[in-house]
């Protein structure tokens, strides 16, 4: 009985250490007054400025079409790795190749920021393209770092299912293109999802490597939210992650529902 | 035949992808650590030369720089205490978290477990940013402590350094709380009881038989923490005041307010074999050892 008073003691604080922030945001979100920290009363007047707010709509919306192509574009490149790591043999220079689809996940972002910058700039240089920095850059980037998150999600699951069924279906007559198209894709579809919904937040998030890889007419929603909130409050900001908190935490409950439902 | 021509189109798309825009920028980075600085724009010279015959043109001057600078070492050291100080206080939460998530029954076990990792699916800044919110002079641990009677006026709270630890212990949790848990969710329960029986105490139980047991996700916890706090730029931004420099804020300033390339490129290439070298060889070294030994 005693230990397990214990147990859900544990358990409670921490889950009231990790929700509770962001209670605090949304409550603070429907504070009346322009002053963050002093209550005045209950309005949904910052969801209004918010939506009125030109600068955070147009990053929202650059923030989402980034996130949506290059998670496409990692979700895609990151298949062919997990594929290639798992069912296929001759990789030239595998050791090489793994170096290059891992190392992404360790190096900080700020490293990586600052060598897709200076890339950018010295290929530019040389053949005279980008010739400025925006949202291409920033989707080249986001693509080269989040292809490592989906790769590793799909190695997983390769390496989980039985190769039998494979197998089987080539025994039957399916050649090599149809397996993979009829049999191995489909049953690592949710993987593929779940991929896909990682690498859109993990771009959607990014401030870092976009701050580096930026340049005139791509601000992104981190970017903007960053400079408003990093020398003080900004209630309008409250509202805004009130709303995103929201957004993010359904996107993350439908990537559990698909990264477990091949488990079972 | 043509299985061949769809596997090299399989591993080369994402091989031509990340030499290109992995490999080559950080070979870049590279490249500009050993240039010659100068005013200008580009701010570096070319390091071939050609003009009066070829000329390899590159210098070890901005490694010197910075290492004999103790702006420069002090903010690494900085950082790497901030890395283990964190990574201690995420383990000393995270472990009993974890511990008592994995002993629960498993309809609770899961809903539990998509609970702590929900928040680490929220926006990383905005939940830095609700630190502020709570840590301000006004906010409402200080409302909290006064009413109590603890302390009679706001405390600072904000913008120090116990911020910046409180700021990424709260954000890195779940990603120390995911690999104890699945470690431990592995080990048989039993060997709880049977030491138990066999007349070991609490103490010596947790010692002897589920502290050894969970080295395998406390390495793997400890790392996935450990090496993005070092390199960690927008806590110590947000929540950080001057007290102490960090290595993020220093490679940044280098770059955009400095302007000196190659410092920066040094300080990046620096980090990388410093801080994630060492770090990738323990893990290969390791996963390697553990393989031996079965654990």
């Amino acid at each position: 009985m005693k230990s397990s008073l214990i147990k859900s003691t544990v358990i409670f604080l921490g889950l009231f250490f990790l929700y509770f922030p962001i209670l605090v945001l949304i409550f603070y979100s429907f504070n009346e007054n322009k002053r963050v920290m002093v209550w005045k009363g209950f309005s949904l007047r910052w969801y209004n400025e918010l939506f009125n707010n030109e600068q955070i709509i147009e990053a929202f919306i650059i923030s989402i079409k980034i996130a949506a192509l290059s998670a496409t574009f990692a979700t895609i490149l990151g298949v062919m790795i997990g594929y290639s790591l798992v069912r296929i043999r001759k990789i030239p220079f595998k050791s090489f190749y793994i170096f290059l689809s891992s190392t992404p996940l360790v190096l900080p972002e700020l490293i990586l920021g600052l060598s897709m910058l200076l890339f950018f700039i010295s290929l530019n240089n040389v053949i005279g393209f980008p010739s400025s920095r925006g949202q291409l850059t920033i989707f080249i980037s986001h693509v080269t770092f989040c292809i490592a998150f989906v790769a590793i999600i799909i190695q997983a699951r390769l390496t989980d299912f039985n190769k039998n069924i494979e197998e089987a279906a080539m025994d039957l007559g399916y050649n090599y293109t149809k397996v993979l198209y009829k049999i191995t894709l489909p049953i690592i579809l949710p993987s593929i999802i779940a991929g896909w919904l990682l690498a859109f937040t993990i771009s959607l998030d990014d401030l870092v490597v976009a701050s580096f890889t930026t340049g005139p007419g791509a601000n992104t929603l981190p970017i903007v939210v960053f400079s408003k909130v990093r020398l003080g409050l900004s209630p309008e900001v409250n509202a805004l992650s009130a709303i995103l908190m929201f957004a993010l935490i359904i996107i993350g409950l439908f990537y559990f529902y698909f990264n477990k439902k091949f488990k079972h | 035949m043509k299985n061949k021509l769809f596997e090299k189109y399989f591993v080369f798309s994402p091989y031509f992808w990340l030499v290109l825009f992995f490999f080559i920028p950080l070979a870049i980075i590279f490249k500009i650590s050993i240039s010659v600085s100068e005013w200008g724009m580009p701010p570096y010279q070319d390091i071939f030369l050609f003009d009066n015959g070829f000329k390899i043109n590159t210098t070890f001057e901005n490694y010197v720089y910075i290492f004999s600078d103790y702006y420069y070492i002090g903010s690494f050291v900085n950082s790497l205490i901030l890395a283990l100080i964190s990574t201690f206080f995420c383990l000393l939460i995270g472990f009993p978290l974890a511990f008592y998530i994995a002993t629960s029954n498993i309809r609770l076990r899961n809903i539990l477990l998509v609970l702590v990792v929900i928040p680490f699916w929220s926006s990383f800044l905005l939940r830095v940013y609700a630190w502020k919110i709570i840590l301000q002079n006004n906010g409402i641990l200080n409302v909290i402590l006064l009413n109590l009677g603890i302390t009679s006026e706001p405390l600072q709270l904000l913008y120090n350094q116990y911020a910046v630890i409180m700021g990424i212990v709260y954000t890195y949790l779940p990603l120390m709380i995911l690999p104890l848990y699945g470690y431990l969710n592995k080990f048989d329960l039993n060997l709880i009881e049977a030491s138990k029986d066999l007349g070991l105490n609490r103490i010596k139980t947790f010692f002897k038989v589920i502290l050894p047991l969970s080295v395998p996700g406390i390495v793997a916890g400890s790392l996935l923490v450990f090496i993005p706090v070092v390199g960690e730029f927008i806590i110590p931004e947000m929540l950080g005041g001057s007290d102490r420099l960090y290595y993020g804020k220093i490679l940044w300033e280098e770059f955009f307010v400095n302007r000196n390339w190659p410092g920066a490129s040094a300080l990046a290439f620096s980090g990388i074999i410093i801080l994630v070298l060492p770090i990738v060889i323990f893990q290969i070294l390791y996963s390697r050892w553990s393989q031996k030994n079965e654990i």
